[in-house]
């Protein structure tokens, strides 16, 4: 039994609150408040993955116990799967709210800033410690809609254009959601996760099923902008502030989509091979497609949001073979390799992508355009951004030493062992396809120059840098997760939940 | 089973106006209409024929009840619905002002 999980929605949404009123009285401290939570956050999720291993803590809000065995009030489950996305969110949150202490001065209102993303911090964490699904979507919308006022924090056209489509298809997102989970309500009369899937093992109508499968893929394919759902993702995470992209590309989409999607369809719904197929060609589409549509981009910010629909792919990709080798129920051992390749792509791209951002926040702080071809010859003049945007730009292609090759090699080894020869061929070109393009990006932000320009060193102010250098720095250390007792402490947890799907649900009905 | 299919049909309205719709603001009001079908819905999967509202009466053991939780989670639901909706609008008022035009072909800033 944990006693952090309540504080982890608390402590984000009280500070929301005080931010706002203290920001009356003391128009500077509001930033250092923030910062001060979301450290605190991290402390506590760091604590959270060093404690929980394997074993399953439950909360029950308000303390209503099971009666007969059957759980009747609202869970918050916390396991291996859940502790890794905790600390990517708040880790990833806590780099990106100290980068904003110099990078959001350029806006009005900070305070509403420092609230705004609090709230967003709330909504996320309770996401991905709700073990209720009702409760999974309250706090889906409190999240968003942080994230639709923050993505349309400048209030320029762009900006609004962006936030207005952002929303609509959010909302056509939610609502599919609802439908689904009262679909999921009408025949199984409850709400729990685990109860559910107890409710559905004993028998059930297949097309129906089907149904409800389709309306949650979607739902939450649309929140995570798998392929053909991806349309709000490039202009929404371009317009919005950098620290907000960072946090919109490196946690929002994995935290209230594709996390969402692994634990529903691993632990609640049964795996079957046709939802196995359908997510991994999925998977496959989003690698390629926006690996393509990225290619032509000049804009960076635009660039970089193609290649979080591609990179998401991968995950998808792998948890999607994980989930097709389970239902045919053979080769489990490689099953279990792809989906740990899947959750280590998932960490190391929260890294390196909120890294990306950044390094593009600090570009265009320092030069004031996103256009790839009005850059060059930065490399001089910013040796800290440079050198940051040079590891995060080498993980994302896959080189060693970097995490990135990593959790690519995994992931195509299981493809291979698992005998889909072409999946593996395409992420192998896809990854070619990733350093191509980002080789682009360096050369024409860092080095491309015709003139001597003047090469005394003006780089961004401190706590940009410290978070620049800070996230490089786990982009390198998280290579380590490669090394069998470090993978076993950290992604073996969160493995074996998926791995063996009644366990989550036994575990959960037990207490 | 015929008013589930009008809720349906209801869902469709809204998502037909969606699609189709160029101003903004009827957009808005399409997907308040999606949002509408599905509240309906939530209370029709509580509704019980011949129930009555959920408080126990001991003396009558074999009385029948309508589910309280869809209720619930629909009072919830309205109210996030109207966040969302008062926040889509307050962003159609800006872009009101930014672009001048409530037309969504004449809000292309962004491409590709």
């Amino acid at each position: 039994m944990n006693p952090l999980i309540p504080l982890f929605i608390a402590i984000p949404l009280a500070g929301a609150f005080l931010i706002m009123i203290l920001g009356k009285f003391f128009m500077d401290m509001n930033r250092y408040f923030a910062s001060m939570i979301l450290l605190i956050l991290l402390i506590f999720s760091i604590f959270s993955l060093a404690t929980t291993g394997t074993d399953i803590s439950v909360y029950k809000v308000g303390g209503w116990e099971p009666v007969n065995k059957i759980p009747i009030g609202i869970y918050m489950v916390m396991d291996g799967l859940t502790v890794i996305v905790l600390c990517i969110i708040n880790v990833v949150g806590f780099m990106s709210v100290f980068y904003s202490i110099s990078y959001i001065k350029r806006y009005t209102s900070e305070n509403y800033f420092y609230a705004l993303f609090c709230l967003m911090i709330a909504g996320m964490n309770g996401v991905v410690l709700s073990g209720d699904l009702f409760n999974i979507f309250v706090f889906l919308e409190i999240s968003v809609i942080a994230a639709y006022a923050l993505v349309a924090f400048g209030v320029e056209k762009n900006e609004l254009e962006a936030t207005f489509k952002y929303q609509v298809l959010g909302g056509l997102a939610s609502f599919l959601i609802l439908f689904g989970i009262g679909f999921i309500y009408w025949k199984a009369k409850t709400l729990n996760i685990a109860d559910i899937r107890e409710v559905f093992s004993n028998g059930y109508d297949k097309r129906y099923y089907v149904l409800v499968q389709v309306l949650i893929l979607a739902g939450f394919g649309l929140k995570a902008a798998i392929i053909p759902f991806h349309a709000w993702l490039p202009d929404a995470h371009s317009s919005a502030p950098s620290p907000i992209s960072a946090m919109l590309s490196g946690v929002l989409i994995k935290a209230v989509g594709i996390y969402v999607i692994i634990r529903l369809f691993f632990n609640m719904f049964d795996i079957t091979e046709g939802t196995a197929i359908l997510i991994t060609s999925m998977g496959a589409l989003s690698m390629v497609i926006g690996v393509f549509l990225a290619i032509g981009q000049w804009d960076i910010k635009r660039l970089l949001a193609y290649h979080s629909i591609s990179q998401m792919g991968y995950v998808v990709l792998s948890t999607g073979i994980g989930m097709i080798l389970i239902s045919r129920g053979i080769r489990l051992e490689v099953a279990a390799l792809a989906i740990a390749g899947g959750l280590f792509h998932l960490v190391n791209h929260a890294m390196f992508k909120g890294l990306l951002f950044l390094n593009a926040g600090a570009i265009e702080y320092k030069t004031g355009t996103r256009d790839l071809k009005e850059m060059g010859g930065l490399s001089g003049i910013m040796p800290w951004t440079s050198s940051t945007s040079f590891v995060a730009s080498m993980s994302i292609s896959g080189i060693p030493p970097f995490n990135g090759f990593f959790s690519k090699l995994i992931i195509i080894i299981a493809a291979i062992l698992g005998r889909f020869y072409f999946l593996a061929l395409l992420a192998v070109i896809v990854s070619i396809i990733t350093l191509a393009s980002f080789l682009k990006f360096q050369r024409y932000a860092f080095y491309n120059t015709k003139e001597k320009k003047k090469t005394e060193k003006n780089d961004v102010p401190f706590p940009m840098v410290f978070s620049m250098v800070m996230m490089s720095i786990l982009c390198v250390l998280l290579s380590l997760l490669i090394f069998p007792g470090i993978r076993d402490a950290v992604l073996k947890p969160a493995v074996d939940i998926l791995m063996d799907p009644s366990k989550y649900a036994s575990q959960i009905i037990g207490i | 089973m015929t008013v589930y299919l009008l809720c349906f049909i209801l869902f469709l309205v809204g998502f037909y106006g969606v699609i189709t719709r160029r101003n903004l603001v009827k957009i808005a009001i399409s997907l308040s209409i999606m949002e509408v079908s599905i509240f309906l819905f939530f209370a029709l999967i509580g509704y019980i024929d011949g129930g009555v509202a959920p408080i126990v009466d001991p003396s009558d053991p074999a009385r029948i009840y309508v589910d309280p939780l869809p209720q619930a989670m629909v009072l919830t639901a309205i109210v996030i619905g109207l966040a969302t909706t008062a926040m889509l609008m307050a962003v159609i008022i800006r872009i009101y002002r930014k672009y001048g035009t409530f037309d969504i072909r004449e809000i292309r800033n962004l491409r590709g």
